[in-house]
């Protein structure tokens, strides 16, 4: 309680900013990494795991995918100056990545609807590709706000530097990061939308490796962001959080790693959703108080008090909407992955055959 | 000395002629980006009623065809919502990327529209989803349900975009001191006193543009098949929808103008033509502007015609261009070919649903006559070409202004060089996605059912 109520306007938007940025990674972040397994379909199951993979995403992808517009949105209404360095310093991979998102959200849908199987093999690639592409991007974005060097070069003022504020050795490597990540969660999903057990076996083997990957991409990442973000690399330490965070992150990744091992599937998605969310909590609060570092923080040209305050009560307001109206979303598509063996309807789950 | 000052003049000469270039392509390529997204809002704000309607129609009848169509219908929507939403998403993170200047403004003073709609996104994407996933998963009338929330939060969401837009040409809601924004009022900003006028005409346009748009295609499909229920009762729903709208849109439009006349003189001035300052102005039917001369040529005039449009007075005094100084008069040509055009567009629109209403009054029918199966099929694109006219109307007749007598465009375009790859980029992705849209859309209607085939749907459902 004490902590929403000595919670300035500013830090509430942030923290909204937060937890749509989390979503977007569990949610839209995982049809990501549901593509990259796309692409990465081979042996005899190849085509029953592409199908398996579009009837999962096809009901709620563009609903996972408004969670990235949420958190645009608040970040230039609340905090216009952060908004326009990130937009200017970084257009470049900004516009790459967007273009990446209008290729697989489209390939997604043509690939439903044209006809012949030359054309839907060419449709996957145009999603699968893309979906590799675009998560690195993203991630690089991230990783390149918080080694500072778009902050400076908006300080330096001149001439935009194209590719020196990213194109580096740390963003690069939280661009896989994200990408291994999306990848870890989609596979831990995908293992509770079948029942066949081949299938099940692929994506627990998957969900395994990249389990184990991604333990040496965040090992990397660390061993980068004591050179190339030591404002993060300190905050990681410094924040009071910083410690128990860590050890609760270490953990339920080992709790992933357990529970696919020994198939409590449904244990393992939640140990590995938790672990994405607190490993970009622990990375948010050890930039706090810096959007766009080393100038920016949450009062550098952010919006005046009432335009938070308004966008905290639209917030409050829309989510009396938003949140059944997604529980009924995933109740109606997701349900049977909660319901233990029981046959999944895999049924017309496809748009409408008439 | 000498030496010195050249130089500085020509760095002062590439500067600007870099600003020049870095502007214009960021104006065409917030263009083009816009010109292209609108179709598809245009179409996601209208076809979910379609949808709605028809459903609603097999869920009182069981006549199975109307269940039917409002499945063909979804599947085109589908495909329309999926490039939609991807253009939006280029779109909201195109104004940081093309203009910062002005989103460091405008973002407080707009941003909880922009947030609002946001949320009406996120339910027209949700219920998108059960519409188009659970046709057979959740009861009919849940169904339905879903599909009407579709269609009033797509309505939702584009009034909501409008209300920036309206903004942008008659600011609201702040004061600006030291180049920012104080004492903002974000209430007052959402209902500047354009965004009535835009939001009641961009709505009506999306019902017009798509209703005729969809029932010129059902229109071609009859003329070969004359009998097929399906195309029917396809016609008749889209008829409703996009006749009714453009009946009604003519009457919006003269408010529209009204409001700009009250808010936007000088471009009221540039839509019509109007050089001079003068009392009984005429309304001008076609013409071409010429700025040297300050006259427009080959006009069709309606004697004090503008006056009584604009101010509802035939003694009215209209501001002419050479009321303002040229540094702040839009161009003028593009400003008045497009709002002819507009206005062309929903002439003829209204004359064919005109047609059609009198038909439905005298006969009770449909008309499914030859000549008017090919007036709507002439018709059908004139909704979308109306809808580009009418923006480039607003956003040309805006300029040099981002937001109207605050900032210019110029001052909030990105300092980011080489736009020109980036609009070269986006461009080539855009035409290849309509092209690709245009191909699969056509396929569907190549595997539209065929009567008999119904008739078999029809009685297999029965027995
Ligand atoms: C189906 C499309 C369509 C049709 C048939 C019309 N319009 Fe329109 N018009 C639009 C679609 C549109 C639009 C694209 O939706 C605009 C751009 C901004 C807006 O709010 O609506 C617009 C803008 C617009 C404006 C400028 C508003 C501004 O700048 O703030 C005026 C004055 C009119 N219209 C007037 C008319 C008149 C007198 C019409 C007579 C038939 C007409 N329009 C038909
Ligand atoms: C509510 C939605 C809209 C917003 C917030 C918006 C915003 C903008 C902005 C920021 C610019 C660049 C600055 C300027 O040139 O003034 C612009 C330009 C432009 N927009 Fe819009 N716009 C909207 C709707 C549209 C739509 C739907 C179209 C459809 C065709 C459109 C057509 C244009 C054109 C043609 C330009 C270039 C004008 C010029 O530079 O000469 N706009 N708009
Ligand atoms: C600068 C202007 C604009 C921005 C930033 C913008 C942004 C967006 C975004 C992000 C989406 C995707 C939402 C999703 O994922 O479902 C979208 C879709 C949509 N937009 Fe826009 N938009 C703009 C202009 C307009 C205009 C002028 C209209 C109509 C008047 C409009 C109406 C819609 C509608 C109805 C949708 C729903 C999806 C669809 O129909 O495809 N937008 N827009």
């Amino acid at each position: 309680m004490s902590l929403l109520t000595s919670m300035t306007p500013a830090e509430g938007v942030a923290a909204a900013m937060l937890v749509a940025l989390i979503a977007y990674a569990l949610l839209g972040g995982a049809d990501y990494g549901a593509g990259v397994w796309d692409l990465l379909a081979r042996g005899p199951r190849a085509e029953a795991q592409r199908e398996l993979i579009a009837r999962a995403i096809g009901p709620v992808w563009e609903a996972n995918h408004v969670w990235l517009i949420i958190v645009i949105v608040l970040l230039f209404t609340g905090f216009p100056t952060a908004f326009t360095a990130v937009m200017t310093t970084l257009h470049v991979p900004l516009s790459l990545m967007l273009i990446g998102v209008v290729l697989r959200g489209s390939a997604f849908i043509f690939r439903s609807y044209d006809v012949t199987e030359a054309a839907k093999r060419r449709w996957n690639r145009f999603f699968s590709i893309p979906s590799v592409v675009t998560p690195v991007l993203l991630g690089a974005v991230i990783g390149a706000i918080a080694t500072g060097e778009p902050g400076r070069a908006m300080e330096a003022g001149g001439a935009v530097p194209l590719f020196a504020t990213w194109l580096r050795p740390f963003p690069l490597a939280v661009g896989l990061f994200a990408l291994n990540i999306f990848a870890y969660l989609a596979a831990v999903y995908l293992t509770l939308e079948t029942s066949d057990h081949d299938l099940r076996e692929d994506f627990r083997k998957k969900a395994l490796a990249s389990a184990i990957l991604l333990g040496g991409v965040a090992w990397v990442v660390y061993l980068l962001a004591k050179s190339d973000a030591p404002l993060v690399y300190e905050g990681l330490g410094r924040s009071s959080w910083g410690a128990p965070v860590r050890y609760a992150t270490g953990a339920f990744a080992i709790l992933a790693i357990v529970t696919l091992w020994r198939r409590w599937y449904g244990a393992a998605r939640i140990a590995a959703m938790l672990q994405t969310a607190l490993i970009l909590w622990g990375a948010a609060t050890s930039q706090y108080p810096y959007l766009v570092p080393p100038g920016i923080d949450l009062t550098t040209g952010a919006a005046p008090p009432i335009v938070h305050k308004l966008l905290l009560i639209a917030l409050g307001c829309g989510s009396l909407i938003l949140i059944p109206s997604l529980v009924y979303l995933f109740r109606v598509f997701k349900g049977h992955t909660f319901r233990d063996g029981r046959e999944p309807r895999e049924q017309t789950v496809r748009p409408s055959s008439a | 000395m000498a030496d010195a000052d050249a130089e500085r003049r020509s760095l002062l000469f590439f500067e600007n002629a870099r600003v020049m270039t870095n502007l214009m392509a960021a104006r065409l390529q917030m263009a083009m980006s816009l010109g292209f997204h609108i179709i598809f809002a245009a179409i996601g704000i209208a076809l979910p009623l379609m949808m709605a309607i028809s459903e609603a129609c097999w869920l009182r009848t069981g006549d199975p065809v109307y269940r039917v169509l409002a499945q063909r219908w979804a599947k085109g929507a589908a495909i329309l919502f999926a490039v939609g939403a991807v253009s939006g998403t280029v779109l909201s993170f195109e104004l940081g990327l093309l203009w910062p200047g002005f989103m460091k403004l405008a973002g407080p003073v707009v941003g909880v529209g922009f947030g609002l709609e946001g949320f009406a996104f996120f339910t027209e994407a949700i219920f998108l989803g059960v519409y188009l996933y659970g046709w057979d998963r959740i009861p009919p009338l849940a169904h339905w349900l879903a599909g009407a929330v579709v269609a009033a939060s797509g309505a939702l969401s584009g009034v909501l975009v409008l209300t920036v837009n309206a903004w942008m040409n008659t600011p609201a809601g702040f004061r600006l001191v030291d180049g920012r924004p104080v004492d903002i009022d974000p209430f007052a900003a959402l209902t500047s006193p354009a965004m009535l006028a835009e939001a009641i005409h961009m709505t009506l346009a999306a019902y017009a543009a798509t209703g005729l748009l969809v029932a010129g295609v059902h229109a071609i499909l009859l003329m070969k098949d004359r009998v097929n229920p399906f195309h029917r009762r396809a016609l008749g729903i889209a008829l409703i929808v996009g006749g009714l709208a453009s009946l009604l849109q003519p009457l919006s439009g003269h408010y529209a103008a009204h409001v700009v006349a009250e808010t936007q003189p000088i471009k009221l001035a540039a839509m019509e033509g109007q050089f001079k300052t003068e009392r009984r102005a005429p309304l001008r039917i076609g013409g071409l502007p010429d700025p040297s001369t300050g006259e427009t040529r080959f006009a069709l005039e309606i004697p004090a015609g503008l006056s009584i449009l604009a101010y509802n007075d035939p003694d009215a005094e209209v501001k002419g261009l050479e009321a303002f100084p040229a540094h702040v008069r839009p161009p003028v040509v593009v400003v008045h070919m497009a709002f002819q055009l507009m206005v062309a567009c929903g002439m003829a629109m209204a004359a064919v649903s005109l047609w059609a209403a009198v038909s439905w009054w005298l006969t009770r029918r449909l008309p499914t006559g030859r000549a008017f199966l090919w007036a709507a099929a002439l018709v059908s694109p004139l909704g979308m070409i109306a809808i580009e006219a009418g923006w480039t109307v607003t956003e040309v007749g805006r300029q040099p202004w981002i937001i109207q007598n605050v900032m210019r465009t110029t001052d909030a375009v990105t300092s980011v060089p080489g736009l020109w790859i980036s609009l070269s980029a986006y461009t080539a992705l855009y035409a290849g996605l309509g092209v690709i849209v245009v191909l699969l859309l056509l396929h569907q209607f190549r595997v539209s059912p065929r009567g008999d085939e119904l008739q078999a749907a029809s009685i297999k459902e029965n027995s």
